[in-house]
């Protein structure tokens, strides 16, 4: 179980997180919506430690991050993949090299055929062929680097699996494709996920439930009726483009 | 004026803070780097790569530039001593200035601007494109991975570089003054003895050194805590570039006061 206990960050003078409480239950898939700029991708870097909160804490399988040792912290790393906004591929290694960097396992790291087996099971299971081994991330394409870190992100076998905009700057019909993998894989590896997105229609394909952060504050948390329903105008206005339609509860 | 006063000592006392936290954020990361250490299964073949690409990839522009001060020293000591003290003694001259100081420094200003501004750029652009991240969030230690293996190869190579810098620029020197000025092998060997200390050489590779800590460390700093995009990067290359070249200086002052003594 992931867990946010009235989290509060900020950059200089810029309050990022105000108070933040948000949890994500075992098997479930999360996903958390708001405009561009409201400190989604930074909520998530506080779940694997990358930032630290100014208060408030963090707690992933009833450990909080924040008194993990360093030793400890990796290997509570070990349990998550995090695919990033735009890959953040090594671009100094091909995509095996790429892959095989997520296998966490030091004894597996080291067993060249093991490494081998693995980085293809998880090309095929994002729906790469084999040849993408040998290319590097200059060489691919938009989708494929997407997908090329979501191959990386599920070669350690992890627990969680933490989605910073996964479909950001794809066309539809590779966001379509991305969201479906996303489904796909948390339906095959039964890993619980947690996924940021601006992306409504892409949120409501994908999630079990639903949260939207704005101005720091998660002001909804829910089922997708639960969001359909609601009467929050923030809720209503940040649905509206998507669900034109939407009759929200009166 | 009161006012200015203020200011003044509003000024100086961030300023003190700003160093402050940078000297801590520099000693963390030696911190780190002891620390990453212990992983030499991890840091230890990347080091061979860093290392191979600092000494192959310097080498040509190392050996040039030692060439042509070595060259220049023998030219310009024929200009100053041609005529007070016997020729001998300018080898002399020229075997302990390359030796003791142009070698070492040449060498060190050289891949301050080569080595440091790349590892500067290179942890930069990794950085602004969360390659450092991602690196940390697959449980992995970027002072493993990134830092020691540059480190290491860096206080290995440097040396390495400025000893055949050393040898190349009397090399230089000496072909230079046999071009110049009546002066035999044997006399050109004699002279160098006469004024050669054993520990010349020992303090010149002390030297690079500590160049080389200063360079490698620098730079992975700089580079590590890049922030802002493109501009970022930039700024971490440049002020990679002008801190080692002012901290070379800087040892090179304080380790001749500390070493060089009767």
């Amino acid at each position: 179980m992931i867990e946010l206990r009235n989290v509060h960050k900020r950059f200089g003078k810029q309050v990022v997180l105000d108070g933040v409480d948000f949890n994500v239950r075992e098997g479930e898939t999360v996903a958390l919506l708001g405009p561009s700029g409201t400190g989604k991708s930074v909520l998530l870097k506080h779940v694997i430690g990358l930032i630290r909160p100014d208060s408030g804490t963090i707690v992933v399988d009833d450990r909080e991050v924040g008194k993990l040792s360093r030793k400890d912290l990796a290997q509570m790393r070990s349990h998550i993949g995090y695919v990033f906004q735009n890959g953040a591929l090594f671009d100094s290694m091909n995509v095996f090299e790429n892959v095989r960097l997520g296998i966490t396992d030091e004894d597996k790291f080291r067993d060249e055929s093991y490494c081998r087996a693995r980085v293809l099971e998880c090309l095929k299971l994002v729906n790469l062929a084999p040849e993408t081994m040998a290319k590097f991330p200059a060489e691919l394409s938009g989708g494929m680097r997407k997908r090329v870190g979501i191959a990386r992100a599920i070669a350690g076998q992890p627990k969680y699996l933490l989605y910073d905009e996964p479909t950001s700057g794809l066309d539809p019909v590779n966001a379509d494709v991305i969201d479906s993998l996303v489904k796909r894989l948390d339906n095959e590896l039964g890993v619980t996920s947690v996924m940021v997105t601006h992306d409504v229609r892409g949120a409501f394909r994908v999630a079990d439930r639903l949260a939207l952060l704005t101005a720091g504050k998660i002001v909804q948390q829910g089922t997708q009726e639960e969001f359909l329903s609601s009467q929050n105008p923030k809720v209503q206005e940040f649905l509206e483009r998507d669900f034109p339609d939407a009759t929200f509860a009166a | 004026m009161a006012a200015e006063t203020l200011d003044l000592r509003r000024y100086v006392g961030r300023w003190t803070l700003s160093a402050a936290s940078e000297v801590g954020r520099v000693s963390l990361l030696v911190v780190d780097i002891v620390r990453s250490l212990r992983e030499v299964r991890v840091w230890f073949p990347r080091m061979m790569t860093e290392a191979w690409n600092i000494g192959v990839g310097s080498l040509f522009i190392v050996l040039l530039i030692s060439g042509f001060a070595g060259a220049v020293t023998a030219l310009q000591a024929r200009y100053q001593f041609t005529g007070t003290i016997p020729i001998y003694y300018l080898a002399g001259v020229i075997v302990e200035s390359i030796v003791l100081e142009l070698g070492p420094v040449l060498t060190g200003l050289v891949l301050a601007g080569r080595i440091g501004a790349r590892y500067a750029a290179e942890l930069g652009t990794m950085r602004v494109t969360e390659q450092i991240d991602a690196l940390e969030s697959l449980g992995r230690s970027p002072g493993s991975h990134l830092i020691v293996p540059r480190v290491i190869a860096g206080l290995i190579m440097i040396p390495v570089l400025t000893i055949l810098a050393d040898v190349m620029g009397i090399g230089a020197g000496w072909f230079s003054m046999k071009l110049v000025l009546p002066i035999t092998d044997a006399d050109f060997a004699y002279g160098a003895r006469s004024f050669w200390r054993s520990f010349d050489a020992t303090y010149s590779v002390i030297k690079a050194f500590f160049f080389a800590g200063s360079i490698t460390i620098i730079s992975c700093y700089m580079g590590f805590n890049t922030q802002q995009g493109a501009e970022g990067v930039g700024r971490s290359t440049t002020g990679a570039v002008v801190a080692s070249s002012v901290l070379i200086l800087l040892l090179d002052v304080l380790l001749a006061n500390l070493l060089l003594q009767q």
